[in-house]
């Protein structure tokens, strides 16, 4: 059934201190509303079970991506064709641009964000697995402050995370790497646009004479959260790619991850799929 | 989950096809549905409703957005083009000609959306390569034309662009 419009508030912030002192006022009772790629989705399926929102999308504090020597620092609110046609981000966080460039199609990317594909908070989402291998740390804000923590951990259980009622994710930043690293980032869904995946995978490694130096792994769509896999990491680490390496490696990879059976797809699949991509990753490198 | 409150209808000023717009309504209200039935803009359609299909693609300050997903507020002070306003006067644009020319609707449901899209891509990409066609258009579903004619539509409205 679709949703009784008038029982929906959507309310103007004229600034992001406007935002701040709305959300802190009530904790709770306004949540922040951006590109509404996916809200609007709930909203017109009549699931969207809360009813107060401040219109955050017009903020400029969100917006833009500043670049120092150390770190690419992403606004919360850019979308995903600002971050596909950033030089710097192509060059360096390459996955990051194509995991928005297979996210929905063009329209959904004009107006899907990066802060807002971290607060929807869904196992499924394409950025995240890019992000947690790229250690990507979140600015988070209130009218008590701001405070930086690690992306990793963020999220601690299904559509739970380290967010508080009164505050906005401000930016994402992510340090800047000097070593050469290789990326490989795969998302097998049901068709090339517009599909939410089955799963997806991104992996970071830095490989020295065949030995893997350094390797980073996350996935989506296999755990109630975006998932890091740092025993998966450590199996790999300081070691040759071979049949014994890989092998050791879909095992651990089997008990890091804990996927189901859903409208999109099995749990046997994922679990296959997954360990097929990993053994891509580490054999094309 | 909050308590529901009866929110009240606010005044929202914006340009749709050239023309100053001053709507009385909802803020969540969808575009889509302000198009169509506030201002009889029906040429816009609505078909999954969940930003998957295209159908709902208008422009807002020239970026390409699905009507069914932004809710009115957004728009504030925007201006917007919809398929009525592709057209100037009685002369079609060289992207419905060449949508006409290559038989590039049948059912007609996905049309007024494909066109904008691919308006939108030739002001984006004046001369697209076959990928760009590809990806502009990947939003936009249609389940008549198997998408060939479409996309040879989008090619002979850039030749015939260039032409003019």
């Amino acid at each position: 059934m679709r949703a009784y419009l008038p029982d929906y508030e959507l309310r103007p912030a004229g600034n992001l201190a406007e935002a701040l002192s709305l959300l802190a006022e009530e904790p709770g009772v306004w949540r922040p509303f951006a590109g509404g790629t996916d809200l609007m989705v709930l909203f017109e399926a009549g699931k969207l079970a809360h009813k107060r929102f401040v219109n955050i999308w017009s903020l400029p504090e969100l917006r833009g991506i500043g670049i120092t020597p150390e770190f690419v620092t992403l606004g919360a609110l850019t979308t995903y064709t600002e971050v596909q046609t950033n030089k710097t981000l192509q060059e360096e966080f390459p996955m990051l641009c194509q995991a928005a460039s297979e996210t929905g199609g063009l329209a959904i990317q004009n107006r899907g964000t990066i802060g807002g594909n971290i607060a929807n908070a869904s196992p499924a989402g394409d950025t995240p697995p890019a992000l947690l291998v790229y250690d990507a740390e979140l600015e988070l804000v209130s009218t008590k402050g701001s405070r930086l923590i690690p992306y990793q951990g963020f999220h601690t259980g299904y559509k739970q995370m380290l967010l508080r009622p009164d505050e906005l994710i401000k930016s994402i930043r992510l340090p800047r790497s000097a070593q050469p690293l290789r990326h490989y980032y795969r998302k097998v869904g049901t068709r090339k646009a517009q599909a939410i995946s089955k799963i997806c995978f991104a992996g970071v490694a830095e490989v020295e004479s065949a030995e893997i130096k350094d390797v980073r792994i996350a996935l989506g769509s296999v755990a109630p959260v975006p998932l890091r896999c740092p025993k998966t990491e450590e199996v790999l680490r300081g070691r040759k790619v071979d049949d014994e390496t890989v092998s050791a490696a879909r095992k651990e990879l089997a008990r890091e991850i804990s996927p189901i059976d859903d409208i999109r797809s099995t749990a046997q699949y994922r679990l296959q799929v997954a360990q097929n991509v990993l053994e891509d990753f580490l054999t094309s490198m | 989950m909050t308590e529901a409150v009866a929110s009240s209808k606010i005044e929202i000023n914006c340009t749709v096809n050239d023309e100053a717009c001053s709507l009385h309504v909802h803020p969540m209200a969808r575009l889509l549905d302000v198009l169509r039935e506030e201002l009889r803009l029906t040429g816009t359609k609505e078909g999954c409703g969940e930003g998957e299909c295209g159908a709902c693609s208008v422009l807002v300050n020239g970026v390409l957005v699905n009507s069914c997903l932004v809710p009115v507020l957004q728009v504030a002070e925007a201006t917007i083009k919809t398929i009525e306003g592709i057209a100037s006067d009685e002369q079609l644009h060289a992207v419905q000609e060449a949508f006409i020319a290559c038989g590039g609707a049948q059912c007609g449901i996905c049309t007024p959306g494909m066109v904008i899209a691919a308006v939108n891509l030739l002001e984006r990409v004046p001369n697209p390569n076959e990928a760009e066609i590809r990806n502009g258009l990947a939003g936009n579903l249609c389940r008549c034309t198997g998408y060939m004619k479409i996309f040879e539509a989008v090619v002979h409205a850039c030749q015939n662009g260039s032409d003019e």
